[in-house]
């Protein structure tokens, strides 16, 4: 046993192994967003699919299954801050001397902003849940519909006045646009850091990246849009 | 009746590892095209003699791009503007007249400047010494063809060989990691029949002293790559990678417990 813990926090405390938990909690993170895009979009079906959606996610399990999502996905968020971090502080230590002549080979510029554009997306997502989720600064809570005959939340009416206020809008498409960015380097650097590219498959999943960036923020972007252009009332 | 260069370096000078450094203004003037980029160096540090001063100090060694010396990065790029080129097979011809270079030295917290483009690598020995190696039984030459290997597999092994351990991989990287060397020296044996008894700890071992020296994390930007003199693919990174997960998976599970010798 004591064999087996000396291995794991050898482990942890590695460079390729606090990367590999970054890459393995950074792949949760990319199948939940995808999933939630796929929900939201359901606003374009109507209110009732939307809403029935909402619901069924709040009663699945008699109401446990949400929060074992919730608590898993707040556990790979933390993970995967607390270790970027910890792994970005070791970089800049890693060169304290700038150089005089800066010059980048081939570098994208995604991929040198992670940190900042993963910072920007944690600023979004504790806005994000203080709004639609915790409903702070708002009345959202009291919203409610009927759908065969029973009460449940209006997530359409709610999203509808939620984005009907330009500047939560706004904030919403920048934020999804740092996130489309951190996706771009993300999604194919996880396979890399997994060890699962190959000279036979980086450059597709070099092109799966960039495709599931762009589906992430035409998708997400589309509904603040929609709402504000008047096309979802 | 070849053209000679009127140019204006910028170079890192810095008397020693703990002195504060600066970028000094040297005018070279009449440099021949013909002439490699320390041969420059050279010219121009003959000159600085000749005036009584402390000429530039730089790591050079065979000087035909197969030993690994050069350790200086020229406009932003180690080795200099051209791909798979040392700094000792640049030319002075790729350089036109007037121009500016900034000459420095490799940046990285794990490599010290000793004295101006000098730099201590001596983290990558210790790395080598972790692991980038086999335990053979030394003595006569066994039978040929007692390893079976396909011809693929050895030329794979190869590609990584290529390795100089020059340290452009370092100096390049956004964060000054050294995963590009230390994935080519620990893949080329973990990649051929002789490197396998040893293989699981050379990867812990090499990995461990790396992170020791105080290189930083692999982004997978891949700069390491394009500055690599010797073009080593960053999928050697990608099984370095993965062999440390098969080493962690191994030591923590599957790896037979010591019983400390003497049987049972």
């Amino acid at each position: 046993m004591s064999a087996l813990f000396k291995s794991l926090s050898v482990f942890l405390a590695s460079s390729v192994g606090k990367k590999i938990l970054v890459a393995l909690t950074g792949a949760a993170l990319v199948v939940f967003v995808l999933g939630h895009l796929i929900g939201n979009l359901l606003i374009f079906a109507g209110a009732d699919a939307i809403n029935e959606y909402g619901h069924f996610l709040q009663t699945a399990g008699h109401g446990a299954l949400v929060w074992v999502a919730r608590i898993g996905l707040l556990t790979c968020v933390l993970i995967h801050i607390v270790l970027t971090i910890k792994l970005t502080k070791e970089n800049r230590a890693a060169r304290e001397d700038r150089y005089g002549y800066s010059h980048t080979i081939q570098a994208t510029k995604s991929s040198r902003f992670m940190i900042f554009s993963g910072l920007i997306v944690l600023a979004f997502i504790v806005y994000h849940l203080l709004h639609f989720t915790l409903h702070i600064g708002n009345n959202y809570s009291t919203l409610t519909t009927s759908i065969h005959g029973e009460t449940v939340h209006d997530v359409y009416r709610m999203v509808i006045q939620g984005f009907s206020w330009w500047p939560a809008s706004a904030f919403y498409i920048f934020a999804i646009l740092m996130l489309c960015s951190h996706l771009s380097h993300g999604v194919s650097s996880m396979f890399q850091t997994l060890g699962l590219a190959t000279p036979r498959t980086w450059p597709l999943l070099q092109k799966i990246s960039i495709i599931y960036a762009a589906i992430i923020f035409i998708g997400n972007s589309s509904i603040p849009l929609a709402v504000l252009l008047g096309f979802v009332k | 009746m070849s053209h000679s260069l009127n140019l204006q370096l910028k170079v890192w000078r810095q008397s020693s590892t703990n002195a504060k450094g600066h970028f000094q203004d040297i005018v070279a003037k009449d440099i021949p095209e013909t002439a490699s980029f320390l041969e420059m160096l050279d010219i121009v540090n003959q000159r600085i003699i000749t005036e009584g001063s402390d000429p530039i100090a730089f790591d050079h060694d065979c000087r035909e791009g197969i030993c690994g010396a050069c350790s200086m990065v020229i406009n932003g790029k180690p080795h200099g503007p051209e791909k798979a080129t040392t700094a000792c097979q640049l030319h002075m011809r790729k350089f036109k007249d007037g121009d500016t270079i900034w000459i420095e030295p490799f940046r990285a917290k794990a490599f010290p400047v000793i004295k101006d483009l000098a730099v201590d690598r001596s983290a990558f020995d210790r790395i080598m010494q972790a692991g980038g190696f086999i335990s053979v039984r030394t003595g006569s030459v066994q039978d040929a063809n007692n390893l079976p290997i396909s011809k693929e597999a050895a030329d794979s092994a190869m590609d990584a060989a290529e390795c100089i351990g020059c340290g452009a991989c370092v100096a390049s990287c956004k964060n000054a990691s050294a995963m590009l060397f230390v994935s080519a020296k620990a893949g080329q044996l973990n990649s051929l029949p002789q490197g396998q008894p040893e293989k699981h700890r050379r990867v812990l071992g090499m990995v461990k002293t790396m992170d020791e020296a105080g290189f930083g994390n692999c982004t997978n930007q891949f700069e390491c790559e394009a500055a690599c003199p010797k073009e080593i693919s960053v999928r050697w990174i990608t099984k370095l990678n993965r062999d440390y997960a098969l080493a962690t998976l191994h030591d923590a599970v599957t790896a037979p417990l010591s019983t400390g010798g003497g049987g049972d």
